[in-house]
């Protein structure tokens, strides 16, 4: 319950709003409940046989008190449900930004369906607490007391006996819920299980094509699947016996009031007036008494919902602006420095990066090649500060990169990540993005027109029926492989950072459009400072300086021509992408 | 882009006839439940409409004159109508559940299975976001259609018919006068009706956007904060979730005003009845008993009318979901199967392509005219520009893909004359793009294949060179792979995906730049390890590092989707045409340092 305490500050923002939907609440039922009474003067006075014009006034009492209670009902859900989606509205946005701030190892580590089940579900869990919950347990809480006022004004006994049933339904009902809750829950994430086994399916679906698992992945759906019903069926089973019993219990409650409001009619202890309007009471407590145990579960279900969030809301992100953040840094010339830097990603995990030493000098161009997972990529996060060191120093420009504003150091370094990510927009959007807004269109143009050139896109672009307007499917999917990893490299083009990082980007592009490629950049590169990663030679023989990284250490370092002679480790990655001298055979 | 796209965003009526129809065939075969419900619905829609009946015999016949013992006879007939009614809707309540739940794991075993078939031309139009929601949400959405909507309001109906006939039966001039509001009733619930179901849509709309946009920028949250667009995309964000606000407080609207309106024409029904039937009592014409039940009808008669306005909801949200849902069912984009499939047992190896024409998107050729034969156990190299169409070539020979014009043959049978996964089960394929499954390490390279031995996960991981790593990690091949492998580096991904291609065991084995990420001594070490396994096996290996493929049987040069040359390396370079020339660059750099 405590969990839910931290919407006060939503409920603060609508203050007003709430105070005045409580009033309305008040005002709304306050008239409602007369509405029994002028039914039992009417009846009443029918049997002390009154005239019609007396009748046509109780009749428009009637309707008039329905009237002005239904304009305050109105009011209410103006107010209370408004406000609910108001809330529901804030706590998304404060969710997403949340979330954007969050580093990439949540993201790594955290399924996508996940996040969204939080977003969805548990926000709508909070709004109906928001809402519904609050405006129904003042809304029942004041009917509640009236009702019984007036029910006690016109037959204490009665009451008293009518009221009975009561508590077991109220009890009753929240039993239930808790049951319902608990079950629900189950399902819920069975239900996520589900979800994300069909989606990683669809994701990975031309591998199950071309291994012809399809088979295998259907029984494995239907194993799911009939899980999910087997929970869904003992769910069934109480939620089957809810309906009846609850209505067995107001009955019950009836048939006290015939009774003993029917003996005490004969012996004229009560009128029939009086009858009729207890029994219609009786259906006003009927709704607070199922609401009682239904807010009860509304409520618990968002405390266990916001419980979550606040999970959430509560991870600090690892990376962020902090007080040892110097805002009068300014601009970022570009010089990097790895001063005993060891990071690793975990604590019981190894160390991937071991004591690297490294100067990269502003304007300068290093490479930097060694084996599978030797950590080049991981070298790369830390200079975009995806992650922060475990041990040592990384400093830019001679600060600190944990004192240089996190906006400014990302506006400066463009990169082309690894694995290309491109989102199901027009291929302009997707190379403009890094781009501000507010440029003109003009300026947005031109960079985009540039950046196509650089990373040779002209040829495919000419070849698209859209040209530069053509939507690309989700993640680049009807790209091929050198085009996905080209428009990349436009997107960061067009950023045009001081800092430039390659990570393995021309992987899947051939030698003769790498070539243009890089005689391109050669030029933009110009005054940046540029970081390549690859595996062939050829990507990065130009260097200023080469780094081979092995097992997490620098192992070699120089020009290609200095490490050639070294006759080490880059000699012999050079010697196995050497092509055999048939050109001279010819 | 897709017509997939915007089905969320289309709503349609509220009860179509064809879709129900339709809906009802999945239900035939618990049909046995649907009856006992509406039996068992019939009886308790006339058990609750009697108690009022009961109650105004007691009033007129035994507590007006003061007769007690008759009134208890009467409040033991309404305890018995309640019980009797508490039972029966366990059972209804029960079988209709029971039955829907039932119909929905047929139905969405029926989807996820019909999508497994689907061909990758619509994969390729349909966001994968969309249609999880078709296996998961949409089905959902019906299960409330099944089991509160349908048999509800059929009760609702029944309760709605059996007020009607109590009414008349007790005073034909009051029912009458009683019913005069129906007409306001209805016309209201028509227009709320109306502007309902406009709102509805545009919340359905804005909620379709808000989650598909949630799921993509999740994913490529590095990107965003990698371009510092957190703000930019912030806004975004909020411009969604702003109209999907304005939405809900629209239907906050309408349904504000529609609820205090029932309950202002059930006052005015009360009201009449007063009014109307008062005057009746004093003239002695109408017993005050008549009144009584008159005033608890009405009470009952607009409960399910309040209700309605939901109820509607549900099954407009049902109504929805099965008309996107049967529209998947209907899409037939079958790479289809020929009838009767010629046997592929154990096939030597040997592919031909002959006159191969073929286009994604109509007549924007992609491969064209397409001609070479790959005699069994060769390696054939694939190397061309980018965006040439070499992975398309994969893409056609494992019938992911139907050809346009021209002949793939296998050992000499058109690939389209046999099964396609006997086809494929001949062929293990290393993707391009790596694809991980979160689970772990050794089921990632067998795919939860039994049939594969751990041993031969180890053996393949082996060849591969996986080992060394996986070795190092904390649990080896029980380590947790993550949602597309996100805490292994491309290059270890993209081993395990080599891995499982071996483990397959397969008789071709094509490799699209499956050692594009990988460093080249372990490449080389790969090589080495597989030529003795690929003694006998034909292979076709994509590659733009032409030293990993320099000896090969026969190398084919694409170009824009022609084959330019073809033939032996010594054979390409005497020709001085496009590989000579990509060879010299390559060489160039070589030639100059050594
Ligand atoms: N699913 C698809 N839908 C539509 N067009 C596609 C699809 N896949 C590829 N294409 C287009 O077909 C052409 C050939 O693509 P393909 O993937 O065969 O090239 P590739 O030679 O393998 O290139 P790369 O070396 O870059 O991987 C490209 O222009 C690409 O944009
Ligand atoms: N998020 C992570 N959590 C835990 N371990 C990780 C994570 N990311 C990478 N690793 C591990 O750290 C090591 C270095 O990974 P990294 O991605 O830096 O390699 P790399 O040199 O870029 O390799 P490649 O050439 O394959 O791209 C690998 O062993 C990898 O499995
Ligand atoms: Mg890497």
């Amino acid at each position: 319950m405590k969990s839910l305490l931290t919407l006060k500050k939503y409920f603060t923002r609508y203050k007003t709003t709430i105070f005045l939907g409580f009033v309305f609440i008040f005002l709304s039922n306050i008239t409602s409940v007369f509405v029994p009474l002028f039914i039992r003067d009417g009846i009443d006075e029918l049997r002390r046989q009154i005239s019609k014009p007396a009748l046509l006034k109780y009749a428009f009492l009637i309707v008039g008190v329905t009237l002005i209670s239904g304009v305050f009902r109105f009011l209410i859900r103006q107010t209370i449900i408004v406000t609910s989606r108001k809330i529901e509205f804030d706590l998304r946005n404060d969710f997403w930004s949340h979330l954007q701030k969050l580093s990439l190892r949540y993201f790594q580590n955290t399924k996508t369906g996940d996040i969204m089940a939080h977003a969805s579900n548990d926000i709508n869990a909070v709004r109906n607490f928001i809402g519904p919950a609050v405006m129904y347990s003042f809304d029942t809480l004041t009917l509640f007391i009236f009702t019984l006022v007036l029910m006690f004004s016109i037959d204490v006994q009665l009451s008293l006996l009518s009221l009975i049933p009561f508590p077991i339904l109220s009890i009753f009902v929240y039993y239930f819920g808790k049951k319902i809750h608990f079950l629900f829950t189950k399902i819920q994430e069975h239900f996520s299980i589900l979800t994300a086994r069909a989606q990683e399916n669809l994701n990975g679906i031309r591998i199950i094509k071309a291994y012809v698992r399809e088979e295998s992945e259907i029984n494995h759906f239907k194993k799911l699947s009939y899980d999910y019903f087997k929970k869904n069926l003992s769910k069934i089973k109480i939620d089957s016996l809810f309906h009846p019993t609850l209505f067995l219990t107001i009955g019950s409650s009836m048939i006290i009031i015939m009774w003993f409001g029917g003996l005490k009619v004969i012996n004229n202890k009560l009128t029939l007036g009086e009858l009729t309007a207890f029994i219609l009471y009786m259906g006003y407590l009927i709704w607070p008494a199922i609401a009682f145990g239904w807010i009860t579960n509304l409520t618990q279900q968002a405390a266990a919902s916001q419980k979550r969030l606040n999970a959430i809301f509560a991870i600090e992100p690892e990376i962020k602006d902090t007080s040892l953040t110097n805002y009068e840094i300014k601009n970022i010339i570009g010089e990097i420095e790895f001063k005993n830097v060891s990071f690793r990603y975990r604590k019981n995990l190894p160390f991937v990066l071991k004591n690297i030493n490294l100067k990269i000098p502003a304007g300068s161009t290093y490479a930097i090649i060694g084996h599978t997972g030797c950590g080049k990529t991981t070298l790369v996060n830390l200079i975009v500060r995806f992650y922060d060191v475990t041990e040592g120093e990384l400093l830019i420009d001679g600060n600190d990169i944990k004192t240089i504003p996190l906006k400014l150091l990302r506006e400066e370094i463009s990169v082309v990540p690894q694995e290309t990510f491109l989102f199901s927009d027009t291929l302009k959007n997707n190379i403009a993005y890094g781009l501000n807004n507010f440029e003109s269109e003009e300026f947005i143009d031109e960079k985009v027109n540039e950046a196509i050139k650089i990373a040779h896109l002209t040829p495919d672009i000419e070849s698209f029926p859209d040209g530069i307007n053509t939507i690309i499917g989700e993640r680049g999917i009807t790209l091929s492989g050198g085009q996905k990893q080209r428009t990349s490299i436009a997107r960061a083009v067009a950023k045009d950072g001081k800092i430039l990082i390659l990570d393995d980007c021309l992987s899947a592009v051939d030698t003769n459009t790498e070539e243009i490629i890089l005689s391109n950049l050669k030029n933009f590169m110009a005054g940046k400072t540029s970081i390549i990663i690859s595996h062939r030679i050829s990507t990065i023989k130009d260097a200023d300086q080469i780094i081979v990284l092995d097992n997490g250490m620098i192992a070699e370092q120089g020009t290609h021509e200095e490490l050639i002679e070294l006759n080490g480790i880059y000699t012999r990655i050079y010697q196995k992408q050497l092509l055999e001298k048939e050109l001279e055979e010819i | 882009m897709s017509d997939f796209f915007q089905d969320d965003e289309v709503i349609g009526k509220a009860y179509d006839a064809r879709l129900m129809k339709r809906l009802l065939k999945y239900v035939k075969p618990y049909r046995g439940y649907i009856v006992l419900a509406i039996i068992l619905n019939i009886l308790t829609a006339a058990l609750e409409p009697v108690r009022p009946y009961l109650t105004k015999i007691a009033v007129d016949e035994y507590i007006s004159i003061g007769d007690s013992s008759g009134l208890l006879q009467i409040i033991a007939l309404i305890l018995i109508s309640l019980v009797l009614q508490a039972i029966i809707e366990y059972a209804m309540r029960f079988a209709t559940q029971y039955m829907g739940q039932r119909t929905l794991l047929d139905l969405r075993i029926e989807i996820f299975t019909h999508l497994q078939k689907l061909s990758l031309k619509f994969f390729d139009k349909s966001p994968v976001g969309r249609l999880v929601t078709r296996v998961t949400n949409d089905v959902e959405s019906l299960s409330e259609l099944f089991s509160s909507g349908i048999v509800m309001i059929f009760s609702d109906i029944f309760i709605i018919i059996w007020i009607f006939v109590f009414m008349i039966l007790m005073s034909f001039d009051l029912a009458i006068v009683t019913m005069s509001v129906i007409p306001v009733l209805v016309y209201a619930t028509f227009l709320f009706r109306k502007k309902v179901r406009a709102n509805y849509r545009d919340v359905r709309k804005h909620l379709a956007r808000l989650n598909s946009y949630m799921q993509e920028h999740i994913s490529g949250m590095s990107v965003v904060q990698l371009f510092n667009k957190e703000k930019v995309e912030f806004e975004k964000f909020k411009s969604i979730n702003e109209d999907y606000r304005d939405a809900n407080i629209k239907s906050v609207f309408y349904h504000a005003i529609f609820y205090p309106f029932v309950e202002l024409i059930s006052a005015i029904a009360v009201a009449l009845i007063i009014w109307y039937g008062g005057g009746e009592v004093v003239q002695k014409n109408l017993s005050l008993g008549v009144l009584f039940a008159f005033i608890q009808y009405t009470e009952m008669f607009f409960r399910p009318v309040r209700d309605l306005a939901e109820k509607y909801n549900i099954l407009q949200t049902g109504m929805a979901s099965s008309e996107r849902i049967f529209k998947l069912l209907d899409t037939k984009m079958f790479v289809n199967n020929p009838e009767n499939p010629e046997p592929l047992k154990e096939i030597k190896g040997k592919i031909e392509f002959r006159n191969v024409w073929f286009a994604y998107n109509d007549e924007d050729y992609v491969l064209k005219d397409i001609s070479f034969t790959i005699n069994p156990g060769e390696t054939v190299a694939i190397v061309g520009a980018t965006g040439a169409g070499k992975s398309s070539i994969i893409n056609v020979l494992l019938r992911f893909y139907d050809i346009n014009k021209g002949e793939i043959l296998i050992d000499d049978i058109n690939i389209s004359k046999v099964d396609k996964r006997e086809l494929r089960k001949q062929i293990a394929l290393v993707l391009q793009d790596v694809i991980l499954f979160s689970g772990d390490i050794k089921s990632n390279i067998s795919l939860w294949n039994e049939i594969i031995p751990f041993e031969k996960i180890l053996e393949a991981a082996k060849i591969v060179g996986a080992d060394k790593f996986i070795n190092e990690l904390p649990k080896k091949y029980d380590e947790e792979v993550k949602e597309r492998g996100a805490t292994l580096s491309l290059g270890q991904k993209q081993l395990i995906s080599f891995a499982r291609a071996l483990a397959y065991n397969p008789k071709i084995l094509i490799l699209d730049e499956a050692t594009a990420s990988i460093d080249t001594e372990s490449e080389k070490l790969i090589q080495k390890a597989i030529s003795k396994l690929l003694k006998g096996r034909t292979s076709i290996v994509i590659a733009h590092r032409l030293s990993t493929i320099q000896n090969s049987d026969k190398i084919i040069v694409l170009h824009k989707g022609r084959i330019r040359e073809m033939g032996k390396h010594y054979e390409l370079l005497e020709k001085k045409g496009i590989y000579y020339r990509l060879y010299q660059l390559q060489y160039k750099d070589q030639e100059i340092n050594t």
